[in-house]
């Protein structure tokens, strides 16, 4: 007799099978409406799919086992953000300085997060692949939570800190925004696999543990217990979306030989892309944690040449090789922070955010760091402007600068066969002549210009007259920047004051 | 050419226990500790066992709680309910 005994549980599923319960035969075939309708965008850009079940989440997360450990984040990190607001964790930093990286993490990171938070909404809708949909339908909610949680995070020190009140619409405005904004808009206007490439893979696996990893190990270093949290926090979504960009690419790859050229050049294009973004992440690791942990070059050695190269070793067997220009990168990474950094001193004035010459220890570590460079090029330039600064002619550019048609920043790097030239590239279309700063840009400009004839160029608009004025102080209030306490020199500012006000209290009661 | 995989976790009491596992089941890893937070780096392939952290952390564990504590990998993923697999396949 096959009774069931009434006090045998059911056996657990695995977890394989939960998965799979989870992401197959769920979904049904229309009957009466053409599925090219229901899912338009997942065949122009020419990617082939044969059977979308033969993409798998490696993790195989079920949405019980989601809701469960990111609600334990959460509690996680919203019990460490109260106790640092309660503790007064702000006074427990290195240096005031160090804010200014969170300055720019909250105007220039933070709206990524939430403008990716809808790219993979709309992705998560669009692919036909319920494995696909619901990974993408996962990292939405995680965007929206990176983006949330940052601006909580970085609200307490909104109270205390200047140039951290208005980032949202500080990212739709200011000049050197405009870098990150373009970039993201640029992959958000792609189609669902070209934006997958673009963020999931390029930027999520190849590029951003060089954001999320290093520079926030500087911020626990540096006494940030509140960023490093958030920052692990989303790192820890991060490695499930790195997992997804690998799969993708896989998936396409294995998927139809003809995907391989199109999945190649996406690669090479977005690789380029989020590497010239992270010139940025370069000077906030190098200059602005006042106590250093590893160098931009030394990170870039190991997160991408090595960790990379693993990486595009493993994709070889699908005919996919490492991103075009890889190699530039490499012989930029003894100049890329400093480049970076001695852009934004000579713009201090139009910056919400403070720049200072580094210390003489700092210039030590530099030289200790980029052996082939930083005596050579970029010291005699610090001496320089620190000697002008100590005679009251501090050194400000108050020309504007050409900006690249694709990456929208300044065109201040140099060629890579030389550091004393600067790179510039220009090409005619239509009877118009634009401007980039590398080979790279300008190949991705060449095979789509149409998209990049329409690029929102902010040296462009303000001489269009199309940001608030004519002047640069009339353009400083259209960015809503705070004159006189956002922008100039971090000695001397408001910022300085405030933190040099609580180290001297702190001085007299050890001295009491 | 041996590619490493890597895993990086946070420094926290289920971090050190998940770290000590790994270690126990992967002679070849190598470990960098960086401020709040351990590298391990493995030629090829790295294994984490649900029975071996247990072991360590001293109760029951579910895998998908590595969510917790992981802030980066290199490497394909496999993971079902024993254990989790980061390798390169070359």
């Amino acid at each position: 007799m096959n009774t069931p005994n009434p006090n045998e549980r059911l056996r657990k599923l695995s977890l394989k099978e939960r998965y799979a319960h989870l992401t197959r035969g769920l979904d049904w075939q229309p009957t009466y409406q053409d599925k090219k309708k229901i899912f338009p965008f997942t065949d122009y850009e020419g990617i082939k799919i044969h059977d979308w079940d033969a993409f798998e989440d490696p993790f195989r997360l079920t949405m019980d086992s989601y809701w469960k450990y990111q609600a334990e984040k959460e509690r996680k990190l919203y019990a460490v953000i109260d106790s640092f607001a309660q503790n007064n964790g702000q006074m427990n930093i290195s240096d005031a300085r160090y804010i200014n990286a969170l300055k720019i993490f909250i105007t220039a990171v933070s709206p990524l997060e939430y403008a990716a938070h809808r790219g993979f909404a709309h992705v998560g809708r669009h692919f036909e692949g319920v494995g696909p949909r619901i990974a993408c339908q996962f990292q939405a909610i995680d965007e929206l939570r990176h983006a949330q949680t940052q601006i909580h995070t970085i609200s307490h020190f909104n109270k205390f800190f200047d140039g951290l009140h208005d980032p949202l619409h500080m990212y739709n405005r200011v000049w050197y925004l405009s870098v990150p904004k373009s970039f993201f808009e640029d992959a958000i206007t792609a189609g669902p696999f070209e934006f997958l490439t673009a963020v999931s893979f390029s930027f999520e696996y190849v590029l951003t543990s060089l954001l999320f990893v290093p520079f926030m190990s500087g911020a626990a270093y540096n006494g940030d217990m509140a960023t490093v949290t958030f920052g692990f926090s989303a790192q820890s979504d991060e490695s499930r979306h790195m997992t997804l960009g690998l799969e993708i690419i896989k998936f396409m790859l294995q998927q139809d030989e003809g995907n391989v050229p199109i999945v190649q050049k996406w690669i090479d294009k977005w690789f380029w892309r989020g590497y010239r973004l992270l010139s940025i992440i370069a000077m906030m690791m190098d200059y602005m944690l006042p106590k250093k942990i590893m160098s931009w070059k030394e990170a870039w050695e190991m997160y991408f040449e090595q960790g990379g190269g693993a990486l595009f070793n493993d994709l070889s067997r699908y005919g996919i090789r490492l991103p075009k220009y890889h190699e530039v990168a490499k012989a930029e990474k003894d100049h890329y922070s400093h480049q970076a950094w001695s852009t934004f001193y000579q713009y201090s004035h139009a910056s919400a955010f403070h720049t200072w010459t580094p210390s003489e220890e700092e210039m030590t570590w530099f030289a200790e760091k980029y052996p082939a460079s930083f005596n050579q090029l970029y010291r005699p330039r610090y001496d320089y402007w620190a000697k002008a600064e100590a005679d009251g002619k501090r050194f400000y550019n108050n020309g504007l600068p050409q900006l690249c048609q694709v990456c929208q920043i300044p065109t201040f790097f140099t060629e890579p066969t030389d550091p004393t030239r600067i790179s510039t590239r220009t090409k005619i279309y239509n009877g118009e002549r634009f401007y980039f700063c590398s080979d790279g840009c300008h190949d991705i400009f060449e095979d789509e210009p149409e998209k990049y004839l329409q690029s929102w160029l902010p040296v462009h608009q303000i001489l269009q007259g199309n940001c608030g004025g004519t002047t640069v102080p009339e353009v400083l209030d259209w960015y809503h920047l705070n004159q006189g306490a956002d922008n100039f020199d971090y000695l001397g500012s408001p910022d300085e004051a405030l933190w040099e006000n609580w180290q001297s209290a702190r001085k007299r009661v050890i001295a009491s | 050419m041996t590619s490493n995989v890597s895993i990086t976790l946070q420094n926290t009491d289920d971090g050190r226990g998940i770290v000590a596992a790994i270690i126990a089941d992967n002679p070849e890893a190598v470990v960098s500790t960086y401020p709040a937070m351990t590298k391990i780096d493995c030629p090829s392939r790295l294994i984490m066992n649900k029975t071996s952290i247990e072991q360590q952390l001293g109760r029951e564990f579910d895998l998908h709680e590595l969510n917790l504590t992981m802030v980066s990998i290199s490497g394909n993923v496999d993971e079902d309910d024993d254990r989790l697999l980061l390798m390169w396949n070359v």
